[in-house]
């Protein structure tokens, strides 16, 4: 029983502590990049270059006041950042960080090997994070972490589509559900056959939704400080908002690891991680290569933070509903034609490339046509008296 | 009067085209700009540690200068105090125990903590006893012990005098027809008895 038991307790404490460790070293990287980005120093005070900040805010977390406000639903309260943790920790359960095999007897470097449905099971957790959203603006019983909280669902069900629909093309191709199956495809096959490369639209679409599921920059309305406060964390102190902000870390964490499955290619790297590359330590390389991969993705995402503003709420719901959904479905349809007929995968590629490209014509077009249509400019008003 | 219609320039949204439209390359111009940022050296300035170059007109702490036997300059005419907008000086004079001018403050207090730092007391001084140092970060326990008196700014004169940013300003142009002259004359823009070029 015990020895059954062991090697699964061992993985999640590692996952866990990796997890919460890579969280606290994110915020502290997180605000030291930002400040190179703007020109400024970031952090410096606490311990070597700021080393210790993020331990220094996690103490500040825990000894500051932990006000839960009257008004409010203290059940619910409560839950709403325990949720936010627990559905993003839970997501892990299926993600590969490492090689796995076939083989039962060997070292799996992910909690639950051979989920079938390792996909389904990622969505389905990872909408359930909304939950925590919504629980936590709806309990706070203040206008503006409800109005928070309704946006953050909107967004969340209007990206959940382009998100899905943009992996089913990669499901198709793979005919496997399965994360494992999913690298293990792309790492048989080669470089050229990274998600990424035969399926290039997919992996924006599923990037750009993936941020928005997030309620990352540039798709943070939630909680945009301008006309919201705070958004559903405005009523939060102490631990109780640290857990939030954890919940939302931790995304971003699942986020890069699931586009580095799907896409490029998890821990396969031409040359160094091959499938058949048995050199000493290989293991060690492959869950490297999946961290670089990984940590990359996450500076990406930084990088973006910084650089486009936030999308004003009509611009996000029609980015999703006008533009992502029916893109993720042509190239769906796409993906679809390649599979029955046995076409070449470079065509998957073209294809998703003229779609892009057309979607842009269109989109250019209706905005040439918005610009020519006759303005009627406003009459002067009078100043005063004349 | 409304705004005439021919002064009015309406500004168009520009044309989008195909690659604007993209949006793509749009934003990896974006990202381009923001690595770039990443590289370039921070403005910060660690304050403690280092500390700003000022402006040599920069308008910090009072201080009331010394002549060169090291009696106070001050002649207790009442032309700051006067021109002052938020009459934080006070001044008692009296008879000067000297041969050389009529009176002399026998109590110069300036409250710190009302002044606005705006330097026309140093523009109105005939004799240039008054001047504003390169101080800036001052600080105190009481509202009392912000109120500095005549020694505590004689005092003021004595710490920045030599310390290079706060050199006695009359050693720099003529400030008034009262004030010394101590700019050589080599050094001078103009000569001292015409008026500034731009005023001939």
């Amino acid at each position: 029983m015990i020895e059954t038991v062991l090697p699964w307790l061992v993985k999640i404490a590692i996952v866990m502590g990796t997890v919460l460790t890579a969280c606290a070293f994110l915020i502290y990287v997180e605000r030291k990049l930002s400040a190179y980005m703007q020109d400024r120093m970031g952090p410096n005070r606490v311990g070597p270059f700021g080393l210790l900040q993020s331990l220094a805010d996690g103490l500040k977390f825990i000894l500051k006041e932990d006000v839960i406000p009257r008004h409010c639903d203290r059940f619910l309260f409560l839950l709403a950042p325990a949720l936010a943790v627990l559905t993003t920790m839970l997501a892990f359960a299926v993600v590969p960080f490492g090689p796995t095999s076939e083989n039962p007897d060997e070292w799996q470097f992910v909690i639950a090997p051979n989920i079938d449905i390792g996909i389904v099971f990622v969505f389905a957790v990872g909408s359930l994070a909304v939950y925590s959203i919504i629980l936590g603006g709806w309990s706070s019983n203040n206008k503006y972490s409800m109005l928070g909280a309704l946006r953050a669902s909107a967004q969340v069900i209007s990206y959940e589509i382009p998100l899905a629909t943009s992996v089913l093309g990669v499901v198709l191709l793979t005919s496997s559900l399965n994360l494992e199956d999913i690298i293990h495809f792309q790492a048989d096959n080669g470089f050229w056959y990274w998600n990424v490369w035969t399926q290039p639209l997919a992996a924006l679409i599923f990037m750009t939704s993936a941020l928005a599921e997030a309620n990352r920059m540039p798709f943070d309305l939630p909680e945009c400080e301008q006309e919201l406060i705070g958004g559903y964390h405005t009523e939060y102190s102490a631990m109780k908002f640290a857990m939030f902000f954890l919940g939302e870390y931790t995304h971003v964490i699942t986020i890069s690891f699931l586009v580095s499955v799907l896409f490029l290619g998890g821990w396969h790297f031409p040359w160094i991680a091959e499938p058949a590359s048995n050199y000493s330590a290989a293991w060690a390389v492959k869950v490297g290569v999946l961290a670089a991969k990984v940590a990359m993705l996450i500076i990406f995402i930084m990088l973006i933070r910084w650089t486009i503003p936030r999308f004003r709420f009509d611009q996000l719901m029609g980015l999703a509903w006008k533009g992502l959904v029916p893109l993720s479905f042509f190239n769906l349809v796409l993906v679809l034609f390649v599979k029955q007929f046995n076409w070449p995968l470079w065509i998957v590629t073209v294809g998703s490339l003229l779609l892009l490209i057309g979607a842009a014509a269109l989109n250019g077009m209706l905005v040439q046509r918005r610009l020519r249509a006759p303005v009627i400019h406003p009459a002067t008003p009078a100043l005063g008296p004349s | 009067m409304p705004i005439d219609q021919k002064d009015i320039t309406w500004v168009e949204q520009p044309n989008i085209g195909l690659w604007e439209s993209m949006y793509l390359p749009a934003i990896a111009q974006g990202l381009v700009t923001t690595i770039r940022h990443v590289f370039q050296k921070p403005v910060t300035e660690q304050y403690p540690e280092e500390r700003p170059q000022l402006p040599l007109n920069y308008r910090g702490v009072h201080r009331l200068n010394r002549d060169e036997q090291g009696r106070v300059k001050c002649v207790a005419c009442m032309l700051c105090a006067t021109a002052c907008p938020a009459h934080c000086i006070d001044i008692i004079g009296a008879d000067a125990p000297w041969e050389d001018r009529d009176k002399y403050p026998t109590k110069f207090d300036i409250d710190e903590l009302r002044c606005i730092y705006c330097g026309m007391c140093e523009e109105a001084c005939p004799v240039d006893a008054i001047e504003l140092t390169s101080i800036f970060d001052l600080t105190g326990l009481t509202r009392k012990e912000m109120i500095f008196d005549k020694d505590k700014l004689l005092s003021v004169y004595d710490e920045t005098v030599d310390d290079g940013k706060d050199p006695a300003r009359t050693t720099r142009g003529v400030l008034g027809p009262a004030s010394e002259n101590l700019v050589p004359p080599e050094r001078l823009a103009w000569p001292i008895d015409e008026l500034p070029p731009s005023e001939q």
